[in-house]
């Protein structure tokens, strides 16, 4: 666990800040993990804030609840928000599971570990599947990267009133974020289902067991932790505000 | 090896994960879900009804929330609160650059509004 070396006694050494011990107290590359995750906070931060910057400066914008009001495959209007709320609800139920994950891991349980981090890559692939779905909706109403939907879908999502050369700009700011970020996210979620599976592989095979201790489980918990907290956000600057 | 630092690596393996149960990550699930439950409230339920006065009220409202989860995920789900304070600090004090954009960057888009109209 700790990378100090063992010292000989010595009493100058006393408190964490003098030497002889790590100041941290957590293994290398669970705080190489977390810097990597200030890192990707950073990244996040400076497409949100774009966001809000560009949205800021717009003389209007798409209402969320008039773009956002499908179900796909079961509703098709009227439902605002009720989509993005199960989604929601997947990822932090993951969130959920991969905390119970780290958890069984300290009780090295190697059995309880994979059921739970099962249950956390199900839960990352039905919010896969969610934004495909989201994202199939959007494109079939004509939003894309640099594209927009005609002129009479185009108007359903704003107030009465508001000229067709706004609507047209904000839209296109619309889509070129909403695809851009959410796309990044669920970049995130893709790239953290294919290491929650290769940690559980690397579980069902022992490896963890071998080593004494499930710390890796640790470390690809922080990350899905931090997809389901960048998606605390993303949810609350698109769907919400 | 001396004593203090036997006692270092039995905290470092036991003690601190320790803080953890099952019964805390789900009172920490159940936070989560009804701070949800309440911006779901006020976005469906409680915004559409109210006088525009009030209505400004409402995004601050949601930022806030936001953050409250933010803590949650952070502390208890990351771990962050049980970690040493340097650590904890080392990760909190650079998300003061990310504020600093904001300020900047809402400041900056005020003036873009007039430069568009």
């Amino acid at each position: 666990m700790s990378t100090a070396v063992a010292q000989p006694v010595d009493e100058v050494k006393s408190t964490p800040w003098s030497g002889g011990r790590s100041p941290f107290d957590v293994e290398y590359g669970k705080m190489m993990m977390w810097f990597f995750l200030l890192s990707d906070a950073f990244t996040f931060s400076t497409l949100l804030i774009s966001y809000g910057a560009l949205r800021f400066s717009a003389p209007t914008w798409p209402a969320p609840s008039l773009v956002f009001q499908s179900f796909p495959g079961l509703i098709e209007s009227g439902a605002p928000l009720v989509f993005v709320g199960l989604m929601t609800f997947i990822l932090i139920m993951s969130s959920v599971t991969m905390v119970l994950a780290v958890e069984a891991g300290h009780r090295n349980a190697k059995k309880e570990v994979v059921r739970w981090m099962l249950f956390t890559i199900l839960g990352g692939f039905m919010f896969l599947g969610c934004q495909a779905l989201e994202w199939t909706h959007l494109h079939g109403e004509g939003f894309w990267w640099g594209h927009v939907p005609t002129k009479e879908v185009m108007q359903e999502f704003f107030k009465a009133g508001i000229p067709l050369s706004q609507q047209t700009m904000t839209s296109h700011q619309f889509a070129n974020l909403f695809f851009t970020i959410t796309g990044f996210h669920g970049f995130h979620v893709f790239s953290g289902v294919i290491i929650n599976i290769i940690i559980t592989i690397n579980v069902l095979v022992g490896t963890y067991a071998k080593r004494g201790s499930y710390l890796m489980v640790e470390k690809v918990g922080l990350y899905w932790h931090f997809v389901d907290l960048v998606w605390v956000f993303v949810f609350t600057f698109f769907y919400l505000v | 090896m001396s004593s203090e630092t036997t006692n270092a690596h039995a905290d470092a393996g036991h003690g601190e994960h320790e803080t953890m149960t099952k019964k805390r990550i789900w009172r920490v699930f159940w936070i989560l879900t009804a701070i949800t439950c309440v911006e779901f409230t006020i976005a469906l339920l409680i915004a559409p009804h109210l006088r525009p006065a009030l209505h400004v009220m409402v995004n601050p409202i949601y930022i806030v929330l936001t953050l409250f989860k933010a803590y949650f995920i952070v502390a208890f789900f990351m771990h962050l609160k049980f970690e040493k304070v340097g650590l904890a600090l080392a990760i909190i004090v650079p998300i003061l650059f990310i504020i600093g954009l904001i300020l900047v960057l809402t400041n900056e888009s005020h003036y873009w509004i007039d430069l568009r109209l």
